[in-house]
């Protein structure tokens, strides 16, 4: 049924996003696609993968952007994926009823059995996060790893999704924001996180935190620490202890 | 926007096709257009025959067509299913209508009724036809007020054009049927023109500042795209030939849709008859041609907002 559930459950399973502290290596982007193309949504085709022009499909694709200019300016890698909406129009205008939001979880999810490949879901998604397989013919979307997060045979820790698991500066989290008190609501909070696009009405899961504010930057305040503490009184330690409590201090 | 050619036959033909069938079937019960057999063994069998060639060409685009059956289930949610399940009964008093019309020669009473039922589900159709783009968000351009208007006057008025060139046809043109054309001429014309003066004015709601939510930092560029080549996502959503080419594209539909066959009607009320229904076919002919490069247009010159991800300043 693409009517959205009538009775959603409190959960609501999404990621959230740290700008301040992703890299932009694309570990994430890579261990998704080595992940689900194994998994439910198998195989992520790559068209021409060797020859001049490979197209292929991503849940996940890391951008680059510059915000802002001169000292105030920044680089900030930027990850995309599924938002898992509260209001996904992906899944309203779906005719077959393939696309679905899970009640028990809000998960958004594609039964690739119904889809017939109209594509008007990737043109209802305003960020981009579904990707047609030419291929096989059908829709193909983020399943927020739920072949890991519910997978028993796997050891606890590695129940989340294959991007959380595999990022290197833990700049994804993974969790329950439907819980006001879960660690990464609290995080959200604290942190500022931003819905993308927030006009357009789809009430997105997922959360970006903005990069905290540079040493220079008396600006930005928004979403940041405020200003750094005071210099401690003494050298004692020296400059990695400084550095370490202006690290934690934040 | 990607124009999906499939799409634009199936809005051009099954629009027309609904128009024609929406005229045929509140026109001829009250006998305000002819009433013979052999009219409507051919009228009806234009609309339907552009209604189906619509809606099997719809099916071309389609990843797996053989599932069709299962777009008929969500019309709780999605005006694409609607538009199917519209279609589908659409059929049924059309073809009452046709059997009454063409097999029994009759078109009043029941058959009659069956021709307004078939009316008002070809414009139910062409309604949700237009829903389908005005609810979809992301795209400003056909996420309007003037989107479904323009849909259901184009179809009222390419389908008057074929009624005007199949009655100059058959022998029996009349006054009504050129006024018509030219009150669903004159209604498109403005419709169309208000939707692109819309179109122009438009601001944009959505920048890369909302879209990434780093706007409190200042302005935000692309510095290195996620790819080094397409995706689905630039190819289907960042079409952007057509834009470049936006205002030649709009004068030719607009003189072949618009001003060509206006002209062309004017000239069947001066004419004698053979001139004037060739004038009347090329009307027609002519509206169906600028109705395609109107739809193309609807689709290349729409911006989606997913291509803010992807370097577009504005959408």
């Amino acid at each position: 049924m693409t009517s959205l559930p009538r009775d959603p459950g409190p959960k609501k399973l999404g990621l959230v996003i740290d700008l301040d502290t992703c890299v932009g290596c694309h570990a994430c982007a890579v261990s998704c696609k080595e992940w689900n193309t194994g998994g439910v949504a198998a195989p992520l085709t790559d068209l021409d993968p060797y020859g001049a022009d490979p197209v292929g499909v991503w849940f996940n694709r890391v951008h680059a952007y510059e915000a802002g200019d001169g000292m105030g300016g920044r680089t900030v890698h930027f990850p995309r994926s599924c938002l898992h909406c509260d209001e996904p129009a992906c899944v309203t205008v779906c005719p077959t009823g393939a696309s679905y939001k899970r009640e028990e979880d809000g998960i958004v999810l594609v039964d690739e059995d119904l889809c017939i490949g109209c594509k008007l879901c990737s043109w209802a998604c305003p960020y981009g996060a579904r990707e047609y397989d030419r291929d096989a013919g059908v829709m193909k979307k983020c399943t927020l790893c739920i072949d890991r997060i519910y997978n028993d045979n796997l050891p606890e820790p590695e129940r989340v999704p294959a991007c959380v698991a595999a990022c290197p500066t833990s700049a994804r989290h993974f969790g329950d924001l439907g819980d006001p008190d879960s660690p990464i609501s609290r995080l959200v909070a604290e942190r500022g996180g931003r819905d993308l696009m927030p006009e357009l009405g789809y009430r997105p899961v997922n959360k970006y935190l903005p990069p905290r504010p540079t040493h220079g930057d008396t600006d930005a305040t928004e979403g940041g620490a405020g200003p750094l503490p005071p210099e401690p009184e003494s050298d004692d330690g020296g400059r990695f202890l400084r550095w370490l409590d202006a690290t934690l201090s934040r | 926007m990607q124009p999906a050619y499939s799409v634009i036959f199936f809005t051009s033909a099954s629009g027309m096709g609904y128009g024609l069938l929406i005229l045929l079937g509140v026109l001829t019960p009250a006998e305000m257009s002819p009433t013979d057999r052999a009219f409507g063994l051919v009228s009806l069998g234009i609309a339907l025959g552009a209604v189906t060639f619509g809606l099997v060409s719809s099916m071309w685009h389609l990843g797996h067509p053989e599932r069709v059956l299962l777009a008929y289930t969500q019309w709780r949610s999605s005006w694409l299913s609607r538009e199917g399940a519209l279609a589908t009964m659409t059929y049924v008093p059309a073809g009452l209508f046709a059997i009454g019309w063409v097999g029994f020669g009759e078109v009043a009473g029941f058959w009659g009724v069956c021709g307004l039922m078939a009316a008002a589900l070809a414009g139910l159709t062409v309604y949700s036809t237009g829903m389908i783009y005005a609810s979809l968000r992301p795209i400003a351009a056909w996420c309007n007020r003037w989107v479904v208007p323009v849909y259901l006057s184009l179809a009222l008025f390419t389908g008057a054009l074929w009624l005007n060139a199949t009655r100059l046809l058959f022998g029996q043109p009349g006054a009504d049927a050129s006024l018509v054309v030219v009150v669903t001429l004159l209604l498109s014309v403005y419709l169309k023109w208000a939707y692109w003066r819309f179109l122009d004015g438009a601001r944009a709601d959505s920048t890369p500042e909302t879209a990434t939510g780093l706007g409190s930092i200042g302005k935000v560029r692309l510095l290195d795209p996620p790819r080094t080549q397409t995706t689905y996502v630039t190819q289907e959503m960042g079409y952007r030939v057509a834009r470049r080419h936006a205002a030649k594209l709009r004068r030719y539909a607009s003189v072949l849709l618009f001003a060509l066959p206006f002209m062309l009607t004017l000239a069947t009320a001066a004419t004698s008859s053979w001139v004037a229904a060739g004038a009347a076919v090329a009307a027609a002919l002519s509206g169906s041609v600028g109705v395609v490069i109107e739809r193309w247009l609807f689709f290349a010159e729409a911006k989606h907002v997913v291509t803010l991800y992807h370097g577009a300043e504005a959408a």
